[in-house]
């Protein structure tokens, strides 16, 4: 039995706002995958807990009448990565969500959990970084939209106002159109294990590929909350597609990142790896925009 | 702490199911308490170890980290749900004991039940994919190789690769 002071599900997304305005002490509870395992460990024992795991429509994903991506925050990684439309316009964000825990997790596990529990080591949220994420809110006054960057605020504390539950997460058809991206998550093993280093690149090229015309990048555990690296970015942009271009913009990921000793890695290992793992990804990136790096 | 339960319904192993849920209880918890269905282990408890895997809607869970008021109106299938009409094992249980993947025997279950998804996609997966896929078990008698040649052969037999 979990320590839990009581449960609440929602049918429906205004049934949830209505259930957290009632029980302002709640916490909400999407696939519970970390929430549980907290509750387990004791952090949050005797929680009054609002479960939305129950609402359907917030599963799928679809495209909104803009062309902009539309991906219901409790869409697992699972089906997130089996996803045609994924698979077709941002392979990277299945491959990512795809490194995730493992094949159990990746099924009770959702984007919107991953997001609003604010860790930095989480493997979609370097991806959704570099790809211009939005975050839709809905709450008491309706929907708001903020890009991901100003979701998270500080280490596990993002911008979910009381009685506010994330409903998407929207990928805008100008973040996608054109680019192609990679991602590559540093840990000690390749299931079951937390990133020590995450690094996600895209790359748009222009149409003779042979320059860069825009280049993203962003990192998880580089710092308290997932970063975008805007140096580095603005070292590629304009750039001819070169082994030069390539070089430059890893070493000034540097400039941006600011890692910390811990025990799963120290400061100078990650600001090591982070080079090389820029360095790959964008290399990768290219690669898939169909470049090709001259000396 | 006042006590807070659900009324669910669900189908287990083939078999409409109804149960009165403790709010608090895990599914493993309901599938071991009130169905004595005892091939659920509980290992780790906190979704690592794939001891308590079951298949809820053809999919694999850890049942520890899932609550079991979300089972009503699920499907559920644990190891107990392989049995044959006369109590015969299923090809998968043959393999892991052709293959001697079982040792102490407590990750099996769990283990076979990932096997049964992957099966169940009637498709030949690479090494690789199997060993992804495979992924959630510990097995703390380290017979990972063992268990991967009993997949992989319940795999190529099933689709018939093996003449």
């Amino acid at each position: 039995m979990y320590d839990i002071k009581a449960l609440y599900e929602a049918e429906s997304v205004a049934d949830a706002i209505r259930l957290l305005q009632e029980h302002p002490e709640a916490q909400i509870i999407a696939g519970g995958s970390d929430v549980l395992v907290q509750v387990r460990e004791g952090k949050r024992a005797g929680a009054e807990l609002v479960s939305i795991y129950g609402i359907d429509a917030m599963r799928g994903v679809t495209y909104d009448e803009e062309g902009a991506i539309r991906i219901g925050s409790l869409t697992s990684f699972s089906h997130i990565a089996a996803d045609p439309i994924i698979r077709e316009k941002i392979p990277v964000l299945g491959e990512a969500v795809s490194l995730v825990g493992g094949p159990q997790i990746r099924n009770i596990g959702t984007i919107g959990g991953n997001t609003c529990n604010g860790v930095t080591s989480a493997d979609s949220a370097s991806t959704l970084f570099a790809w211009d994420a939005i975050v839709e809110l809905t709450g008491p006054d309706g929907i708001r939209k903020v890009p991901i960057q100003e979701f998270y605020i500080k280490a596990g504390k993002v911008d979910l106002r009381p009685a506010e539950l994330q409903t998407a997460i929207i990928i805008p058809k100008k973040a996608y159109e054109g680019y192609f991206g990679n991602y590559i998550k540093y840990a000690m093993r390749e299931a079951m294990d937390i990133a020590t280093l995450g690094c996600s690149v895209n790359v748009c090229l222009t149409e003779d590929k042979t320059g860069i015309r825009d280049a993203r990048i962003a990192y998880g555990v580089a710092g308290p909350v997932p970063m975008r690296v805007p140096t580095a970015e603005a070292a590629a942009k304009g750039q001819p597609v070169c082994r030069e271009t390539v070089e430059t913009f890893a070493k000034s990921v540097l400039e941006d990142i600011h890692p910390r000793d811990s025990w799963r890695a120290a400061k100078a290992f990650r600001e090591h790896i982070a080079v090389e793992m820029a360095k790959r990804a964008l290399t990768k990136s290219i690669e898939l925009a169909g470049g090709e790096i001259r000396e | 702490m006042s006590k807070q339960y659900k009324q669910i319904h669900c189908v287990i192993n083939g078999k409409e199911r109804e149960a009165m849920v403790d709010v608090r209880a895990s599914l493993t918890d309901l599938l071991r308490n009130d169905f004595r269905l005892t091939s659920v282990k509980k290992g780790c408890e906190v979704g690592e170890c794939g001891a308590c895997n079951v298949l809820i809607n053809g999919e694999c869970f850890n049942s520890c980290i899932y609550l079991a008021v979300w089972a009503d109106g699920k499907e559920i299938l644990t190891l107990e749900g392989l049995e044959g009409p006369n109590g015969e094992i299923s090809d998968i249980q043959q393999a892991f004991i052709d293959e001697a993947a079982v040792q102490c025997g407590f990750c099996t279950p769990g283990a076979i039940m990932s096997a049964v998804e992957i099966l169940n996609e009637g498709r030949e997966l690479s090494d690789e994919e199997i060993r992804i896929r495979m992924s959630g078990h510990l097995c703390r008698c380290t017979g990972y190789e063992n268990i991967f040649r009993a997949v992989k052969k319940t795999m190529r037999k099933r689709l018939g690769l093996d003449g």
